[in-house]
């Protein structure tokens, strides 16, 4: 892995370590995703099945739901997003702390789903970045804590330190969409 | 409501005549007469719960919109449908029965809203669905179903993230089910499938 990060490599000397850092970063991470539920139409109704006993998101480290964003790192946008509310969405996200990311559940957070209409923003990716999307209306519990998965793979493929890095270096714009995403592996 | 009942309310507001009516009972009332109808109605006749406000917008007809107002009565257990043309056509208007039955405060930021008619009297007549700013009103038979591309509410998350409120893409639909015919060959279909954003809807 070629590390470019000259200051970091002064201190810690040697590629190799870095990698046990991200190792370690995400190892944590992953094994601790706080999930802010976005319960916006009836996906959400399956999510909370996935946190209740019979499917048990608490067996993948993800039983910690935050109703503030301040305290979360996933949000779960499960439901249809209205033109009205993508403005509330844009702005929760923007207050949650980096590393962020956000599963799209639901045939409408991941394309507007049925919703052909005049109200309805035809995905959430339109205004927030989104890392896992989940097929079906609504999805089956399992299909999110499959996703849920999906999300801890790819936290666990980040290159946290240099993302981490990249950060703090450069100040980003308030509020760009495509430094927002500046968190995530390409 | 029974037939005799009508003639009763005939005898006593010469002004309501007969709706025909599938279902229910309906009559017509001018609309200046609402508020003097529904309060005996509640007061006298026992329609002491306003279920529905609603209205019907019959494109290029004059009068071209019509509040529709859905009563019951618990000890009867009767419905009873008021309809009431508009008179303007541009800018239609009823008057409010706010006063009569608080429940119709909702239903008509409703109906305004999605139908654009004005409740005069109405304490408090924002739209209650879509946003304050939105410029139109989308049930109107004029309002295309996909809608029209208007700025995003919020300036600065629509700067951000440049999404305005843009028409749905269609995909051939909108989709629909024939009424009649086994459920099998019934499911909701384009009826002219051979579009999509991408391409051109062909003009027949
Ligand atoms: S995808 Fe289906 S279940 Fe989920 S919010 Fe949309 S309509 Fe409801």
């Amino acid at each position: 892995m070629q590390n470019t990060n000259v200051a970091y490599d002064s201190k810690v000397e040697g590629e190799i370590i870095v990698t046990q850092a991200d190792a370690v970063i995400n190892w944590i991470r992953k094994h601790s995703v706080w999930p802010m539920p976005m319960g916006l139409a009836c996906c959400a109704i399956e999510l909370m099945a996935v946190g209740a006993s019979r499917f048990d998101i608490s067996r993948f480290g993800m039983e910690v739901m935050r109703f503030s964003p301040r305290q979360a790192d996933c949000m779960i946008v499960s439901g249809t997003v209205t033109y009205k509310m993508a403005e509330v969405i844009r702005r929760i996200y923007e207050q949650m702390a980096e590393p962020k990311w956000v599963v799209a559940m639901g045939a409408c957070a991941s394309t507007g789903g049925m919703y052909r209409s005049y109200a309805t923003l035809q995905g959430v990716d339109r205004i927030i970045p989104v890392d896992v999307y989940v097929s079906g209306c609504p999805p089956r519990p399992e299909a999110l804590l499959d996703a849920m998965i999906k999300l801890q793979d790819k936290i666990g493929r980040e290159r946290s330190v240099k993302n981490l890095t990249a950060r703090n270096a450069k100040p980003t714009k308030e509020g760009s969409l495509a430094l927002a995403g500046a968190g995530k592996e390409s | 409501m029974v037939e005799s009942e009508f003639a009763q309310l005939k005898e006593r507001f010469d002004y309501l005549s007969a709706r025909q009516s599938a279902d229910h009972s309906a009559v017509n009332c001018p609309a200046d007469k609402l508020v003097e109808f529904f309060t005996v109605l509640r007061d006298d006749l026992g329609y002491d719960l306003l279920v529905d406000v609603t209205a019907v917008d019959w494109d290029a007809q004059s009068p071209r919109f019509t509040g529709i107002y859905h009563l019951l009565s618990t000890t009867k257990h009767e419905y009873l449908r008021i309809a009431a043309d508009c008179e303007n056509d541009i800018k239609p208007s009823l008057p409010s029965l706010c006063g009569v039955f608080a429940a119709a405060n909702w239903h008509e930021r409703e109906t305004y809203d999605l139908m654009g008619i004005h409740y005069d009297g109405h304490p408090d007549l924002r739209r209650i669905l879509m946003w304050d700013e939105y410029p139109y009103h989308p049930l109107r038979k004029d309002f295309p179903l996909a809608g029209i591309e208007v700025p995003l509410p919020a300036d600065d998350v629509a700067e951000a993230t440049g999404v305005a409120v843009l028409p749905a893409p269609m995909m051939g639909g909108p989709f629909v089910s024939s009424a009649d015919g086994p459920m099998s060959q019934t499911e909701p279909s384009a009826r002219d499938e051979s579009w999509t954003e991408q391409e051109e809807k062909p003009t027949e």
